[in-house]
């Protein structure tokens, strides 16, 4: 397939003094540069770096909130027990679906709503984009809330409303069944998120050159064609880094699950299973292992996105 | 950032503002600063200001909690702060705050199960002797027991709550129930089965599963922690025995009835109590607080005044004929934080709190059932709940749930293993749960 893009642009590489001799200029230069970095580092250091270590230090205990004084090191036996436990793994493949659905069909619904955006009449822009954008506005907790109240056999409209569909009765009780609960836990969470990726996407089509889609008009190509060959390859990057974030995002899934099912019925996620043993059960050692695990998922899905995909998070902000 | 956007010359007018600006910047940042540091000094109160963390209710905890602050004329003031509404979230919240030595916990409404964690951790501040005498004189069994712990009374009785087998009159006439008599489990489905009305109980993963469990298990005349032990290996649980694989036939003979209702695995408490104001209602266990939920219904016009004139009550049905039922244990009971600056001034407050006046009042106006028995003499509570004797009667039946240092472990894999109620097999579920229990307190598996 043929696709057109601009020619890629060299990056002008930053010029580096001449060794060996630091001048006063660029000596206050670097002190400046410190001087303004260096809060901003050391917040992050606190507020990031120290929680992090923090984790990876407690989960190599065997720790009991409660019990302090029998505290002791168990080395990576914590790690050992949730390789080996099937529920972990169950998690981690309830994660991932999620993960995939969600960000799968947001991809394609925030796609559209871009479009939508970038082509509505002016006179109207603000009010799409506004409208478009409350649900990313309403706290997560909220969301998960109303989004049970409607499918909940006793307060919700849904059943009655959709009785007509196969399957749907006023009977149905969405939340007592693994698949059910899966289907609104994820209409809930692309209900929610959508906005952010068409967003991200919005910025990313702003910065397809019209130039091109005069020049492909003027070939003769369809309006599929200009899509598939002119527009989503020239918007890739603002697009891979959408995934990226949207992906580290529902990986991440907590509060929905946490309101509409509390994990019954086998839809505990990863950070569900960290909530259990930190906060829960107060077994600091295991949960921080848990949380190491889910952070370093994390970690291999970021680096992963930015290595295999070539993902350049500078290009997406224009820098590029 | 106040840089010259501009690129106007610098002038040295700017240069003072700039100066200016900084000064200023400076006299913001310390203003917050000082007042971050404020609000961590807290305590800002006088030295005999309690605060008093309550579970949500219908505001009677306040109320009391204004009124023992005037009784005590100036000797104390009572605050109340409020917690989360669930009983887990609630020990989440307190026993964080109490591990971090927070002293701004004075009292606290705490559920009893959670009480031998918090007793054995050392957040509660110790009984005196003469106070411990004084809050048990004339108080229901069940509540002496859920406030003591390794022989030891460590909280104050406050209110005790118990479950009861509500009924509707028309429909147990109709199967030609004799209500009088107790009934079991095995009647109840039939008499539903027969008359195609509902029974309403407790599915969902939650405490209340555990609560339901548990009082099968003590029905049938076992435990489900046999015997207790310091070292988690040596508790012996009775989730194996022939009591249990009765319980689990109860538990499965509801779910398989056809009558539990359409969404049994999601059930709790409040969704029994809406059940129970339709027009299928037959049966249902649940708290007292259906009732006075229901005569609220109808002063808001939205539920007809015949619905609670129907409602009939009974002790916790049993689950062999000629064994007792062991109706659920609740309620509420006063902890003094460990870490508390005033714990004798808490003692004296909570004594007042849980005073007979006040138990009357927080039962006839909240639904809380009192644990002192002098109160179900009360002709004025017997007025509001006429159902008083019967909530007496349970309590005196009443079993508590596990006494455990690790009863979150030991409830949530009981959740685990008995959800859904539908997929229980009796002598499966309970050896697996007990395994569950065991693996989990051996730090061999997650929960």
């Amino acid at each position: 397939m043929t696709t057109t893009t601009l020619p890629p642009t060299e990056k002008t590489q930053p010029k580096s003094a001449p060794r060996g001799s630091i001048s006063d200029r660029s000596r206050s230069e670097r002190r400046l540069g410190w001087l303004l970095a260096g809060p901003a580092f050391f917040v992050m250091l606190a507020v990031t770096a120290y929680p992090i270590l923090q984790a990876v230090y407690e989960s190599l205990f065997s720790y009991r909130l409660t019990d302090p004084a029998n505290r002791s090191f168990t080395g990576l036996s914590n790690y050992l027990v949730i390789l080996t436990d099937p529920l972990w793994w169950q998690a981690l493949g309830i994660t991932l679906f999620i993960t995939l659905v969600t960000v799968a069909v947001e991809l394609v619904l925030g796609f559209g709503l871009a479009m939508v955006m970038a082509k509505a009449l002016s006179s109207i822009r603000p009010v799409v984009r506004a409208s478009i954008l409350i649900p990313y506005a309403v706290i997560t907790v909220v969301s998960a809330l109303a989004w049970q109240f409607a499918f909940d056999i006793n307060t919700g409209f849904v059943n009655s409303w959709f009785a007509w569909l196969p399957g749907i009765g006023t009977d149905t009780d969405w939340f007592g069944g693994t698949w059910t609960s899966l289907l609104v836990i994820c209409l809930a969470e692309i209900w929610k998120t959508t906005p952010f990726i068409s967003l991200l996407l919005l910025a990313g089509l702003a910065q397809v050159p019209e130039v091109l889609q005069e020049a492909a008009k003027v070939d003769g190509a369809t309006w599929w064609q200009r899509l598939w060959r002119v527009t989503i390859p020239n918007m890739k990057a603002a697009i891979m880094v959408a995934l990226l974030f949207r992906t580290l995002d529902a990986f991440r899934i907590f509060d929905t699950i946490f309101i509409m099912t509390a994990g019954a019925n086998g839809t505990e996620s990863v950070s569900f299973l960290a909530y259990r043993q930190t906060i829960a059960r107060l077994e600091i050692g295991l949960g921080s292992a848990v949380s190491v695990l889910l952070f370093l998922c994390v970690v291999l899905i970021a680096v992963g996105f930015i290595k295999i995909f070539k993902v350049d998070l500078s290009q997406a902000r224009g820098e590029g | 950032m106040t840089v010259s956007r501009n690129g106007k010359a610098r002038s040295s007018g700017d240069a003072a503002r700039r100066g200016r600006r900084r000064q200023l910047g400076g006299a913001a940042a310390a203003a917050v600063l000082a007042s971050t540091l404020a609000a961590c000094g807290g305590d800002a109160g006088a030295a005999n200001a309690l605060t008093w963390y309550i579970n949500p209710d219908s505001g009677g905890q306040a109320e009391i909690a204004a009124r023992c602050t005037e009784e005590s004329g100036g000797a104390y003031t009572i605050e109340v702060a409020q917690l989360p509404r669930e009983a887990s979230q609630q020990r989440e919240q307190l026993i964080r705050r109490l591990a971090a030595n927070d002293a701004s916990i004075d009292l606290m409404s705490l559920d009893p199960p959670f009480i031998p964690e918090f007793a054995e951790a050392g957040f509660l501040a110790p009984v005196p002797e003469d106070v411990a005498q004084r809050v048990t004189e004339d108080v229901v069994q069940s509540a002496v027991q859920g406030a003591t712990w390794d022989g030891e009374l460590v909280t104050v009785p406050f209110w005790a709550n118990t479950q009861l087998l509500w009924y509707r009159e028309s429909v147990a006439e109709e199967a030609g129930l004799d209500m009088s008599q107790p009934v079991t489990w095995d009647q109840i489905i039939e008499a539903a089965q027969q008359t195609d009305t509902l029974i309403g109980a407790q599915g969902i993963r939650a405490e209340s599963l555990t609560v339901w469990l548990n009082a099968l298990i003590e029905s049938a005349g076992e435990s489900i922690i046999t015997e207790n032990a310091e070292d988690p290996a040596d508790i012996q649980f009775g989730l194996e025995s022939d009591a249990a694989v009765r319980a689990a036939e109860v538990m499965r003979a509801v779910a398989d009835s056809g009558v539990a209702g359409p969404a049994f695995s999601t059930e709790n408490e409040d969704a029994s109590a809406t059940e129970f104001e339709g027009p299928d209602a037959g049966f249902m266990v649940n708290w007292p607080f259906v009732y006075g939920r229901a005569l609220s219904a109808v002063e808001a016009g939205t539920l007809d005044a015949s619905v609670p004139e129907d409602y009939g009550w009974a002790v916790y049905p049993q689950v062999d004929p000629d064994e007792p039922a062991a109706p659920p244990y609740g309620g509420i009971n006063l902890g003094v934080g460990a870490f508390s600056a005033a714990p004798e001034l808490a003692y004296q407050a909570a004594e007042c709190i849980v005073s007979d006046e006040n138990q009357a009042y927080y039962f006839t106006t909240n639904g809380n059932p009192a644990s002192s028995i002098p109160v179900y003499d009360d002709p004025e509570v017997l007025e509001v709940f006429p159902m008083a004797p019967e909530i007496r009667e349970s309590l005196e039946m009443a079993a508590p749930r596990p006494q455990t240092v690790y009863y979150n472990e030991v409830s949530a894999a009981i959740q685990r293993t008995y959800h859904p109620p539908g997929s229980v097999v009796p002598g499966e579920t309970g050896p697996a749960a007990a395994a569950l229990i065991e693996a989990v307190l051996a730090g061999e598996q997650l929960l």
